[in-house]
């Protein structure tokens, strides 16, 4: 069977003027339909760059990103990014953000009432809708990222990427978002890929998790299953053998084989 | 004050079936919240009044004493009370209030504001976007602008062969720079994040404009709106008094030229308070429109 999204002996070299340096290596992945995979890696080796990869916001420099074997170089609503800083329109309310996406997107497909009961279908996903008339300075971190998610979402991407997007918030508010992530997926079944640097998030949330070998020239240095039984649960997880395992052998990666010397 | 009384009456009357204590507590209530009200305004305008007193106090008595070269406030008061009591008065066709010369006076302001307005915007906006566009254009704008408005009035009056569109043409040239500058500033400082939701959505050229682009950089286009304005009123009245015509420029220079000085000062604070009002104006409307845009 072909591969969802095949990322294929992709290579990025950035330069600035005669400085070349070469962040990612033939780098060599593929994901299937519904998947959750998590990116994880020190800071620097090249993860976000990997990320705006795959939503097409960045070039490769040789390889190929294929979708369902078609290859894809520039962005696209398939592709929706939820960005680490929420990147929400300041000056849209929040039912705004997401409609400029879903009209955008189903402006030809849907009627005004369908788009307007799909707008608040996602709303209500991320449990937003009573915040529906709120500017997002009027509103909390996570429920900015909510929005965000929100937005992502409404725009029924292919494939949902998230560039850290928990990194931002406090432990309580993200360990609620990552619930709310979870119950998403369990409904919708989508494939994800998420940035973090977050061991627990990481197994938490993935059916795989990447890990990056240190930059420049990063590449993914190893790749974990984690075979735990989905709907998970936090509390349940927390003397499990086999989320313990596998949150042992990410440690081990990232501090014992990789360690990121840089970092004081 | 007036509706304030108002509003007592009425409560008044629809509490009166009640019991006359809460009656008494709401009008102690509304007459501490018209104290209040009063002493606000009292503390707005007081200030200036006392320091405008003042003011034409030292006018008066460094020009009272016969020979001086200027006329003291009560001169001005004397000579041109027609002029500053009734502003809208037409005694012949070189002979009408202030009012109508101001008005003339604006509409080629505006006329001139409102082109460099849409010019300065649209050519701001390609500058913020296109690095090569900033680069081959930048340096000659940044050279243009520093020319004083008159300077440019001779070249307008050879092009344009009239008085008219040539004191608009100075108008334009003058309040374009700050409009087009602020405007490339704005289109340049758009967040990053931005951009990038505008390219996942797919989102055109137009719809980049008036989605991302135009909300994000309204505060900087706004602020350029503004000095722009103020440099409009400041150009039009140096471009009338050269070329001629009703307008609120030219009667300074009518005014000098048969001696009436009290006419200059009473045109003076014409001039300063349409300025001012002009200013609050896009200001005012600036921050109606970018309410949503300067936070977060």
């Amino acid at each position: 069977m072909a591969a969802y999204l095949k990322l294929d002996h992709i290579d990025k070299t950035f330069r600035r003027g005669a400085v070349e340096s070469e962040v990612l290596k033939d780098i060599n992945l593929s994901i299937d339909k519904g998947e959750v995979i998590s990116i994880i890696g020190h800071s620097g080796c090249g993860k976000s760059t990997l990320l705006n990869l795959i939503a097409g916001l960045t070039q490769v420099t040789s390889g190929g990103v294929l979708l369902e074997d078609r290859e894809v170089n520039a962005p696209g609503p398939e592709r929706a990014v939820v960005f680490q800083n929420h990147s929400l329109l300041p000056w849209l309310t929040v039912y705004e953000n997401v409609s400029l996406a879903v009209n955008k997107v189903f402006g030809g497909v849907k009627t005004r009432a369908e788009r307007h009961a799909w707008i608040m279908h996602n709303l209500d996903l991320v449990q937003m809708s009573h915040a529906r008339d709120k500017r997002p300075a009027e509103i909390s971190g996570g429920m900015k990222q909510r929005v965000g998610i929100a937005r992502a979402l409404a725009m029924e991407p292919k494939i949902l990427l998230l560039d850290e997007p928990f990194g931002a918030l406090d432990a309580l508010t993200r360990a609620h978002l990552q619930d709310s992530v979870m119950q998403i997926h369990a409904g919708l079944k989508n494939t994800m890929i998420m940035i973090t640097h977050d061991v627990d998030e990481a197994v938490l949330l993935s059916d795989r998790i990447v890990m990056m070998t240190n930059g420049p020239s990063a590449t993914i240095g190893e790749v974990l299953t984690v075979a735990l039984p989905r709907p998970r649960h936090r509390l349940e997880l927390v003397a499990d053998p086999a989320y313990l395992a596998a949150r042992e052998a990410v440690l081990k990666f990232l501090y014992e084989r990789h360690r990121f010397v840089e970092a004081a | 004050m007036s509706i304030a009384a108002m509003k007592t009456d009425t409560t008044t009357a629809a509490t009166a079936v009640a019991s006359a204590k809460p009656v008494k507590a709401l009008q102690t209530r509304v007459t501490a919240r018209l104290g209040l009200m009063l002493r606000s305004t009292a503390v707005a305008v007081i200030p200036p009044l006392i320091s405008l007193a003042a003011l034409l106090m030292i006018w008066q008595i460094a020009f009272g004493r016969p020979g001086a070269t200027l006329p003291p406030p009560t001169q001005v008061w004397s000579e041109a009370k027609d002029l500053i009591l009734d502003p809208f008065f037409i005694n012949g066709s070189q002979d009408i209030g202030l009012g109508w010369r101001v008005l003339t006076s604006l509409q080629r302001v505006i006329v001139g504001f409102s082109l460099s307005a849409v010019v300065g915007v649209v050519m701001g906006a390609v500058v913020g976007q296109s690095v090569w566009a900033m680069r081959g254009l930048d340096p000659i704008f940044q050279i243009l602008r520093t020319v004083p408005p008159l300077a440019w009035l001779p070249i307008a009056l050879a092009a344009f062969r009239d008085s008219n569109p040539s004191a608009i043409f100075v108008i334009f040239i003058t309040s374009i720079w700050p409009v087009l500058i602020n405007t490339a500033v704005g289109v340049r400082n758009i967040p990053q994040d931005y951009r990038n939701v505008a390219q996942v959505l797919r989102l055109n050229q137009v719809e980049f404009f008036f989605k991302i682009m135009a909300p994000s950089a309204a505060p900087y286009i706004f602020t350029g709106l503004r000095i722009g304005i103020g440099l409009s009123w400041l150009s039009i009245v140096a471009a009338e008094m050269l070329t001629g015509g009703v307008g609120i420029g030219f009667f300074i220079w009518d005014a000098w030229n048969s001696s009436r000085l009290p006419d200059i000062v009473v045109a003076l604070v014409y001039i300063g308070v349409v300025g001012f009002v002009l200013d609050r104006l896009v200001a005012g409307l600036g921050s109606l429109i970018t309410r949503g845009t300067a936070a977060n």
